[in-house]
């Protein structure tokens, strides 16, 4: 075997330049992959931790139906002990309880409809980091009986710290809910419409406000790795099924993925137009690989009769070909990876930051505006996978070639 | 029995607008222990007998008994063992690889036989003494003459222990006193061994060192002389 492997490889260098050249396009074209999946990734990640980290997190518990109908009658009472045990699975960082509502805020002649969110003001500002959002007065307590309005909102209504407004809604069952509240608080959003319609209030003065005692709309759940979301998913599922394993007509547990369908949607898009991208590159690499591998097995086809005349069976000089092929793909992708690794390790470290016209669209969005790169050991993989079967696909052209080999003829030439 | 017996061999090919008849009912023996050409003009059939001999090429009609064995019973892949195990080939050009060098061309023939690296190294050795490039071993083709090339390739047709040795035109590519020096070898390889060879050429001194010559003309054997007895 190892005779083989050494005719192989020294088959290779008879045309230095030719095999490099081989070998350099897939190193290049690795490069480009991984640099291009690593971006892409990165960013998918980035949105998706940022997207979660703004509001959703990256499971929650809801009220049956509470998702489409929106009411406080889909509301739900969640005991502190599940909440424990939801806590207790490996990989859970962080609940969060909210009970959210819409509601007219009045002030003066003006009037808004709001999204009013009962916090847990400690877990939110884990999740959020709303405390850091506060730009006027305070943040909240568990027992504040004040209210924190969005920037853009306070604007609208032209409220300052300290003023009183009214909030005008329906509570639990139909009851009328109405209160006049002190803003304590103002806060900044990046997301416009947040901005504009947004107000936070503690959750037991929220329960108060509405007639829902220990009423809760949404349990938020955030994980210490995304990788884990759907086993995660899985277990908090099973924590709520029924016992006899029917389906749950008490809670609803959706992953962000259910949460934010728009997110997934823009990513797959954005991902099938790169491994478009991808798709065609390789195309390019397939046909360098394979010109190459044409042009080895034309030139030699006196030898290959010599060597079928003396004795070697034509499956031997398969292998010899077969390995050819693979040294020459393989070359490219290993000192392709290699030589990506630390590129992606810097990048992944050192987000390249945006500026211009596409931070400030970024930015508009809530986000950071930075390129992030991302790394996992599937990307490798995956450029190993790609390489391997375009070295097999071009690896079956000599080993048909010799199949059809005549040695009388082929030694005529 | 006779090493090689060929009955009535014909071969025509009809591949071409007009069928050629480039053997017509050949009938020879050749014994083991034989330095025989096969001489003739160019197109006269030299290469298409050696290769029906050599099981390279499949005759028309008749057939060639090698060792009592009728090759034409084989299947494909038995016939390139049977040559592997039993002919030593010499050709024209091309005969080695490029890449390997002296000692692995010769090694590499052990090798599709399956020998061991021990073994296969010996060997190699000695038949690189034997036909006097003892010094020239780690030598690639590329590095050595033509002359030299032929010698390897006589040394890796008899690494596999043959019945004989088949050579188309060995020395075609050589000058005269290269092929000369090619022909002592070969008839040194004869006496010392009672290695059998058959081989074709043009060449009139080439000719003139065979202890038998067989002429070809338009297919048919023309001639047939004994010049010197195997002793
Ligand atoms: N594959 C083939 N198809 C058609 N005709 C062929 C084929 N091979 C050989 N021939 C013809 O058969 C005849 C004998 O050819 P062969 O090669 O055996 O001659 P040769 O004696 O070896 O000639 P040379 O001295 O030129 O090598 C020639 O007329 C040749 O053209
Ligand atoms: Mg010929």
């Amino acid at each position: 075997m190892l005779t083989y492997v050494t005719l192989a490889w020294r088959n290779l260098w008879r045309n230095k330049r030719r095999t490099l050249i081989a070998s350099a396009s897939v190193f290049f074209a690795v490069i480009l992959a991984l640099l291009m999946r690593s971006m892409q990734t990165g960013y998918y990640d980035y949105m998706i931790d940022s997207s979660v980290r703004m509001y959703t997190g990256h499971i929650q518990i809801q009220g049956k139906d509470y998702w489409e109908k929106r009411s406080l009658e889909e509301s739900m009472i969640l005991e502190e002990e599940k909440i424990k045990l939801v806590e207790q699975i490996e990989g859970v960082e962080l609940t969060v309880k909210r009970l959210e509502t819409f509601s007219l805020i009045s002030y003066g002649l003006v009037t808004r409809v709001v999204q009013i969110v009962g916090i847990d003001p400690n877990e939110e500002n884990q999740l959020t980091s709303l405390k850091d959002k506060i730009i006027k007065g305070v943040y909240l307590k568990n027992d504040s009986r004040g209210i924190i309005l969005a920037e853009g909102l306070a604007e609208l209504l032209k409220v300052g710290i300290g003023d009183s407004i009214l909030i005008y809604g329906q509570g639990l069952y139909g009851v009328t809910a109405a209160e006049l509240i002190p803003v304590q608080g103002i806060a900044r959003f990046t997301l416009p419409s947040q901005n504009k319609s947004f107000a936070y209030v503690s959750i037991p003065y929220a329960q108060w406000i509405y007639s829902a005692p220990e009423r809760l709309t949404s349990l938020s759940i955030m994980i210490d790795n995304p990788k884990q979301l759907d086993r995660i998913h899985q277990k908090i599922k099973s924590l709520f099924d029924l016992s006899d394993g029917k389906e749950n007509d008490t809670y609803d547990i959706m992953s962000w993925r259910e949460l934010s369908p728009e997110l997934v949607q823009s990513i797959q898009i954005d991902n099938a137009q790169g491994i478009i991208m991808l798709g065609i590159l390789y195309i390019v690499i397939a046909f360098g690989i394979f010109g190459t591998i044409m042009m080895m097995t034309a030139e030699r086809v006196k030898e290959f009769g010599i060597l079928i005349s003396v004795g070697m069976k034509k499956w031997k000089l398969y292998l010899v070909t077969t390995l050819e092929t693979m040294f020459i793909s393989f070359i490219g992708v290993l000192t392709g990876a290699l030589v990506s690794l630390p590129l992606l390790i810097y990048f992944v470290n050192n987000p390249i930051p945006l500026t211009g016209e596409m931070a400030d669209a970024i930015l508009a969005w809530g986000f950071e505006p930075i390129l992030p790169f991302a790394i996992y050991p599937g990307m490798f993989i995956a450029q190993v996978w790609t390489v391997l079967a375009i070295a097999l696909v071009s690896g079956l052209y000599p080993i048909n070639f010799i199949r059809k080999i005549k040695p009388v003829e082929a030694m005529r030439g | 029995m006779s090493l090689i017996q060929i009955n009535k061999v014909t071969k025509i090919y009809d591949g071409t607008a007009v069928p050629v008849k480039a053997l017509n009912n050949v009938d020879l023996k050749i014994e083991a222990g034989e330095f025989t050409a096969i001489v003739g003009p160019s197109g006269s059939g030299k290469t298409t007998l050696l290769n029906i001999v050599g099981g390279l090429d499949i005759p028309t009609s008749g057939n060639v008994i090698i060792d009592n064995v009728d090759i034409s019973t084989y299947k494909p892949d038995e016939l390139v063992n049977f040559r592997l195990h039993h002919i030593g080939f010499v050709f024209q050009a091309y005969n080695l690889i490029p890449v390997f060098t002296a000692k692995e061309n010769v090694e590499f023939i052990m090798l599709l036989q399956g020998l061991v690296k021990a073994e296969r190294e010996k060997r190699a050795t000695e038949l690189l003494n034997a036909v006097g490039l003892g010094d020239r071993v780690n030598n690639k083709p590329s590095e050595l003459s033509g002359g030299q090339q032929q010698r390897i390739a006589v040394a890796r047709a008899l690494a596999s222990k043959p019945s004989f040795v088949l050579a188309d035109e060995p020395t075609a590519n050589l000058d005269s006193a290269t092929a000369d020096s090619l022909l002592d070898l070969m008839e040194n390889l004869n006496k010392e061994f009672n290695m059998t060879f058959v081989f074709s050429t043009h060449d009139q001194r080439v000719i003139s060192r065979a202890h038998r010559i067989i002429t070809l003309h338009d297919g048919a054997v023309e001639r047939d002389e004994l010049i010197k007895q195997n002793q």
